[in-house]
């Protein structure tokens, strides 16, 4: 476990990150929009079970005069939007935020 | 039909209570030679993956150098594959058995366990992938443990890995042994044998590389032989949800219920409790997070989620399909019901919706490859498990607990590969023993400590500047054994092995209680402790977040 001597280097590096403004704004957009997307992915599927307990009737209506009902479209819905939530995050932070970080980075060199 | 029997379905995917002996020999309809000749197809194309996942075996075993190729594949694995390998982990057999014999036992309810499976994703995503990339080196306790006392919360990470690793390990032999009955028409005990004998090779020999490209294959497999039977479905019916789902109506006798929820969730707290644990449990288990330890950054940790989450949601919407298909087109054909039993009952018992429908779609080669890839299943799920197992044992319980740091790097690896045969032998010798106990209880056992104990330590060592090594040791062990302890006393437990008429513990599913309870104490035994330790640790966690948040200092964390 040789990490001291690293330590010390990154100590340095450390000093100038926690200064930077840069950091500051990364870590709190970053966590705002994760939070807000964790928020949203919650209320989905909690809605959804709540749907499921008290809105029974609801699900189990017809869609459009056939067979297939509500709940179906709901459903799959969530399924997709799980999906898409984790695309528009991964999006955001490998693009935005990444490249903020790279700055951060490169400055505390 | 409440939540307790969905649960226990749940597990019985898992392997739990899967009681057919024999399958094909239970049906007068089917002669004896043609069930050779099937069981032939599928012994013959589970060799050949076998055959090749052997050979990968090989060739990894050959690039095995450090400990970081054993443990992580050296960081170079791409999100994409990740993203597949981890999408493998989780579509077990339980998944694709389990699930489509739910869709095709009551429909809609079937939707409500592989949602609750696939959104705990995005969480991961969004909170912990890549902080857990950016801390962690080999296990999860390198993240938890980070800034705190390397014995203490070490051997608490290791204590509920082992224990989700053991009882998950059960829960996949029981069930390799019953498939085999059922789909090769072999004995339990060679099965469990020929299980665990191969997960030892991949895991001693291959390691994190070998372990991830078994995976990999599978899913892939999986995925391609699922797709096959959905579109053989939806082309039965002219690509026409409408004509599907009103066939399916016709001959179903719940009828039109099963296009609406039924009385699976009627009580909320269970309700909400069971969500919880499907979603935070996922973000808890030990062989899912050591796979974000096999990219190069947090780029692709975040990637691999993304790759992830689509083929598990993916496969999900088949395994829909593939249920409502089943009850269309093998609920109607006599050759495949146990006419003894009535009703929807299937010959070979409740998990064989899919497998019979893979007869119905593609005839005896195609049931062979469906069989096969089932049993592969097992196979990966299992190598994932033990190599979780034995890194918590080799880097957490011996290097850093145990050697203190005191040891190197092919001590700790060889720790770890007797550690993968030791547990080879515990799986083999559990899953005779548990042959024929009841092991509902294992999906709500692993899940509920994974988001009530590990999951809960992890969000706190990540988030928290004011916890300390007391609060996190304290607040983790009141998860687990909080969450172990309502589990015994509950139905699954207290009732079905135990044999007392009420359970002591009303809910299923401890979550809801125990998960904020090991939060909170993390919480307040940590701002209770005034120690000289405890104000060190947390003097450490800007430096600790600045890793967390940037990455620096991450980048050669596997490679050294």
């Amino acid at each position: 476990m040789a990490e001291s001597p690293k330590a010390n280097i990154h100590a340095v590096a450390h000093e100038h990150i926690r200064n930077n403004p840069k950091f500051q704004e990364l870590v709190s957009k970053r966590r705002a929009f994760a939070w807000l997307l964790s928020a949203v992915m919650l209320s989905i599927y909690f809605g959804f079970i709540l749907l499921i307990a008290y809105g029974k009737t609801f699900l189990g209506q017809s869609l459009s005069g056939g067979v297939t009902t509500v709940g179906f479209p709901i459903g799959v819905g969530v399924i997709l939007s799980a999906i898409v939530l984790t695309g528009i995050y991964v999006r955001r932070a490998n693009t935005e935020f990444d490249e903020l970080n790279r700055q951060i980075l490169e400055e505390a060199r | 039909m409440n939540i307790t029997k969905f649960a226990l379905a749940a597990a019985l995917a898992i392997g739990g209570t899967l009681v057919a002996t024999a399958a094909y020999a239970a049906g007068a309809d089917m002669g004896n030679a043609e069930k050779q000749a099937t069981n032939w197809h599928a012994i013959v194309m589970f060799a050949i993956f076998v055959g090749g996942t052997l050979g990968i075996t090989y060739w990894a075993a050959r690039k095995n150098k450090t400990a970081a190729d054993f443990y992580a594949a050296g960081g170079g694995i791409t999100g994409f594959q990740n993203g597949l390998a981890i999408a493998g982990d989780y579509m077990s057999a339980a998944s694709f058995l389990g699930i489509s014999a739910l869709v095709y036992g009551s429909g809609f309810d079937g939707l409500i366990f592989s949602v609750g499976w696939l959104v705990g994703w995005p969480i991961i995503l969004f909170l912990i992938a890549e902080r857990l990339r950016n801390l962690g080196k080999f296990t999860f306790a390198d993240v938890a443990s980070y800034r705190l006392a390397q014995g203490p919360v070490r051997i608490f990470a290791a204590s509920g890995a082992l224990i989700v690793v053991i009882f998950y390990l059960i829960g996949q032999m029981v069930g390799a042994g019953q498939l085999i009955k059922l789909l090769f028409g072999l004995d339990y005990l060679l099965a469990v044998i020929v299980v665990g004998a191969l997960m030892m090779v991949y895991v001693t020999f291959g390691g994190m590389t070998a372990t991830t490209w078994v995976q990999i294959i599978k899913a892939c497999l999986l995925l391609g032989g699922a797709t096959f039977i959905a579109l053989g479905v939806l082309s039965h019916f002219g690509f026409s949800f409408e004509a599907l789902f009103a066939k399916a109506i016709e001959v179903h006798p719940k009828k039109a219920a099963i296009m609406a929820p039924g009385s699976l969730v009627t009580n909320p707290v269970d309700a909400i409790s069971l969500g919880l644990t499907l979603m935070f449990g996922t973000a808890g288990l030990p062989h899912i997070l050591m796979r974000f330890f096999t990219v190069p950054n947090a780029k692709e940790a975040r990637k691999s989620v993304f790759y992830a989450t689509g083929f598990i949601g993916y496969f999900y919407i088949l395994t829909f399909i593939i249920g409502f298909g089943a009850i269309t087109l093998v609920a109607t054909d006599p050759q495949y019901l146990d006419v003894a039993k009535g009703g929807l009952n299937l010959k070979g018992g409740g998990n064989m919706p899919a497998i019979w429908l893979a007869h119905a779609i593609g005839g005896n080669l195609f049931l062979g490859f469906i069989s096969a890839v089932a049993f592969a299943t097992i196979l990966a799920v299992v190598s994932g498990l033990t190599l979780a197992g034995a890194s918590a044992i080799s880097h957490d319980l011996y290097a850093n607990v145990f050697a203190r740091g005191r040891t190197t790097e092919a001590g700790e690896v060889r720790v770890s590969k007797f550690a993968s045969l030791g547990l080879g032998v515990i799986a083999v010798i559990l899953g005779v023993i548990f042959e024929k106990q009841n092991v509902a209880f294992i999906v709500a056992l692993t899940f509920s400590i994974a988001a009530s104990a590990t999951f809960p330590v992890l969000v706190m060592a990540m988030f928290s500047k004011s916890l300390t090594t007391k609060g996190a040791v304290i607040g983790g062990y009141i998860g687990l054994f909080g969450s172990v302890g309502c589990v015994i006393l509950s139905k699954v437990v207290w009732v079905s092995s135990f044999g007392f008429a009420e359970p002591i513990f009303p809910f299923v599913y401890p979550t809801l209680f125990t998960m904020p309870a090991a939060f909170l104490c993390c919480w307040l035994f940590s701002i209770m402790d005034n120690s000289d330790q405890g104000n060190a640790e947390r003097a450490q966690y800007d430096a600790m977040a600045i890793r967390s948040e940037t990455g620096l200092g991450a980048e050669g964390a596997a490679a050294h």
